[in-house]
């Protein structure tokens, strides 16, 4: 045995420990100390897709602003709400990906989220002789279309609204139930006090997103602080103040795509495909064993190789793991031995045709290359071609799926062409079985 | 040594035959174009005490939707209506709750606007043209020093199409007899499916770039059937145990992937055939130029009598 192929042994093995070492403990839910990352498929969750509206945007803004912006403030109300490990990512111009895995309330979160939040005052209407305008259908007081303004420090006209905020909370009232109080910054208290003082003894309508809230009547001139009361439940109120907290979205969303998995199917389809992986490899074994004899023995132990140093690949970087993803992990096992299968055919000709045990493993594995190189180039073109496809659309599936091929696919590669090899120069070198029959070579 | 060579006229004629059933299937059926691609809403739902699909049916149509698409699933139900509002969808489950006096768990839900369905189907044929145009690209250049490596790079993707066909023109048919729709996830298992059957064909023209490389006959024919033979073990045999983790999937792997899973399996054994019994005989054909090898009977129909 060459002193090269021991350093190379001692390397497979080293790594085999790193990977084992990283991957250890493994029980139910976790392998390894940071466990496996599971796409919402597996673990439940929403995946929401909102689009941007852009021509309605601040022109004075560009269109990355806006979006930036947008993305930002959804990020705060998602925190505020309380989801574990949020992601929420711009895609392509106008379109924003929000998962939130594990959410139970899931119509309560695209209020929060996709709702624009933007807080405004109405003033009532008046007819020409003074008297308030009444809808006649409804018998209720009509109020203004548009914000009330005032005049801002700086002199100029400005519009009321839930920019000026400094924060806003959910309280309770002891009449009025779950209500949101707020405050104003300097700014806002200057344009409030203008308008309170001006509607003193009316009613001031409340819109968030064009709905009105609620109508109080102006009691007293009030600047830096006020409440509003809307007959909220205990969430609706939570939500309305972290809305008018994270600022209203610059540009209006529409959500266009909804994928929503309940964590029970997730936990069924992770139970159902390790029994399918389990009974998958158990096969291939037994097929590799029976037909290869020593060789497939050989690849069994670089399989088991190539088995724990995906896991380790898999958490340590680490890569979601999604249900199409373990179906591609299992694929990828049938095509790690796709590998082996193509060096030991050409090692097994060669032995046929009256090499040496050595010079037949190794112009096996040096015939087999060109083809194992090529062959694999078409898996790696179609898995960066589903990598692409999967982004247009923020399908994590068909990502989770492409990525996990290529990667199981790059890593089979390397198992046959130094795991595999190794292991068999050791079996051979070490002259350790001299029978062909062992190799499956009829003689 | 088997002669796939010499048989290959039966191996066209038999594609040819299913290609022409797979084709007017799908002319005849179409694919049934699942929410990804068409917009709308889908959901599988669960129910304590569980309840008959006729009543489910009826109950929809009670609720106001009377073109839903109801399918048992295991033993849930898969539900597919037209695209509808969050609010419109609470309304819905508890009208199915109060309606059986059931509990309803969601499985899963998806609503997909119409616009970005549309985006995706485009998105998704762009994707698997690209693909077999890069697979095209591809195969030129690892055969650029082949006489004409166009030749071997269309043959190729012949046998690609090939098993694209069968695989599309199986799920019309499955489309017709058991409303299976595609979705994302067909695409996926299609482009793997362009991946694997390229993969299969590089294999044999490896073995026939090395054994011309090599002189090995002066018979470009007897090259080929020499390389199909010598490849064919490596050919099965990956075919096998790739069908030992495909079979497990489809039988243990669940109802979500079981589409995804049967797409494979039929590509598997497609592209398997194809690259063995379509690519390397037409490779002869082209490089012999003997076209009416093609389909014989066609030319001397009265020959054989």
């Amino acid at each position: 045995m060459s002193k090269r192929n021991s350093y190379l042994l001692i390397f497979i093995l080293a790594l085999l420990g790193l990977a084992l070492w990283s991957i250890l403990p493994v029980n139910a839910k976790l392998l390894g100390p940071n466990g496996l990352m599971l796409g919402l498929d597996l673990k439940g969750g929403s995946q929401l897709l909102y689009e941007a509206d852009l021509s309605k945007k601040d022109p004075s803004i560009s269109d990355a602003a806006a979006m930036a912006a947008v993305t930002e403030k959804i990020q705060r109300r998602v925190n505020e709400f309380g989801v574990t490990e949020p992601t929420i990512q711009k895609l392509g111009l106008d379109q924003i990906v929000v998962q939130l895995p594990g959410v139970e309330n899931i119509t309560r979160a695209l209020k929060l989220i996709g709702e624009t939040g933007l807080l405004e005052f109405r003033e009532q209407k008046f007819d020409e002789n003074g008297d308030p305008v009444i809808n006649e259908t409804t018998g209720e007081l009509v109020f203004g279309n548009e914000s009330a303004t005032a005049i801002g420090k700086d002199g100029q006209e400005k519009a009321l609204t839930g920019q000026y905020l400094k924060r806003a909370e959910r309280d309770v009232d002891p009449y009025e139930g779950p209500i949101v109080t707020f405050e104003w910054d300097s700014e806002g208290a200057h344009l409030f006090e203008q308008i309170t003082k001006r509607n003193l003894e009316k009613p001031l309508a409340i819109y968030v997103d064009n709905k009105l809230i609620s109508a109080p009547v102006v009691q007293s001139v009030i600047s830096d602080r006020g409440q509003i009361e809307g007959r909220f439940t205990l969430d609706e109120a939570a939500d309305l103040a972290n809305k008018l907290n994270s600022g209203a979205l610059d540009v209006p969303l529409t959500l266009i795509d909804q994928r929503d998995v309940d964590a029970s199917l997730g936990a069924d389809s992770i139970r159902k495909s390790m029994i399918a992986a389990g009974i998958g490899l158990v096969l291939l074994l037994v097929f590799m064993l029976a037909y290869y004899r020593l060789l497939g023995l050989v690849a069994c132990f670089s399989l088991g190789v190539y088995g724990v140093l995906l896991l380790a690949i898999f958490s340590f970087f680490p890569i979601t793991l999604t249900l199409p993803g373990i179906a591609a992990l299992i694929l990828s096992l049938g095509m790690a031995v796709d590998a082996n299968v193509l060096i030991f055919e050409r090692t097994k000709e060669e032995l046929r045709a009256g090499r040496t045990l050595g010079a037949a493993v190794e112009t096996g594995f040096n015939r087999a290359w060109p083809a194992i190189r090529d062959s694999n180039i078409t898996t790696f073109i179609a898995c960066i071609i589903l990598f692409w496809l999967g982004g247009t659309f923020g399908a994590f599936m068909v990502r989770g799926f492409a990525l996990t091929l290529f990667v199981g696919v790059a890593l089979s590669m390397f198992t046959a062409i130094v795991v595999t090899r190794t292991f068999l120069r050791f079996v051979v070198g070490g002259r350790l079985v001299t029978n062909l029959a062992a190799y499956g070579v009829r003689v | 040594m088997i002669d796939f060579v010499g048989k290959k006229q039966w191996f066209f004629l038999g594609s040819a035959i299913v290609i022409i059933i797979m084709i007017i299937s799908l002319a005849a059926f179409k694919l049934q174009p699942g929410i990804d691609f068409s917009g709308g809403t889908s959901m599988t739902l669960s129910f304590t005490p569980q309840v008959e699909q006729n009543q489910l049916r009826q109950e929809l149509t009670a609720l106001g939707y009377p073109e839903a698409i109801v399918q048992r699933s295991e033993n849930n139900f898969f539900i597919r209506i037209k695209e509808i509002s969050p609010e419109a969808k609470e309304v819905l489950i508890s009208g199915l709750e109060t309606g059986f006096d059931t509990e309803i768990l969601v499985l899963d839900y998806n609503a997909i606007s119409p616009v970005i369905a549309t985006h995706t189907a485009r998105n998704a044929g762009i994707a698997v043209l690209i693909a077999a145009v890069a697979m095209l690209f591809y195969i030129v250049w690892a055969f650029r020093r082949m006489p004409s490596p166009f030749k071997w790079g269309t043959c190729a993707i012949i046998a690609l199409i090939h098993d694209v066909l069968i695989i599309l023109g199986i799920f019309a048919i499955l489309g017709q007899v058991a409303n299976v729709e595609i979705n994302a996830m067909f695409i996926t298992a299609v482009l793997t499916i362009v991946g694997y059957s390229i993969n299969n064909t590089v294999v044999v023209f490896d073995r026939i770039r090395e054994n011309r490389t090599r002189g090995s006959s002066p018979d470009f024919a007897v090259t080929v059937n020499s390389s199909l033979t010598e490849t064919l073990a490596r050919s099965l045999n990956t075919s096998l145990t790739t069908l030992c983790v495909v079979l497990a999937l489809l039988l243990f792997g669940g109802a979500t992937i079981h589409y995804f899973v049967l797409a494979l399996l039929f590509g598997l054994l497609a592209g398997t055939y194809s690259s063995l019994c379509i690519a390397g005989p037409l490779l002869v054909i082209w490089e012999k130029k003997e076209w009416s090898q093609l389909f014989p009977w066609l030319s001397f129909p009265k020959k054989a009598a």
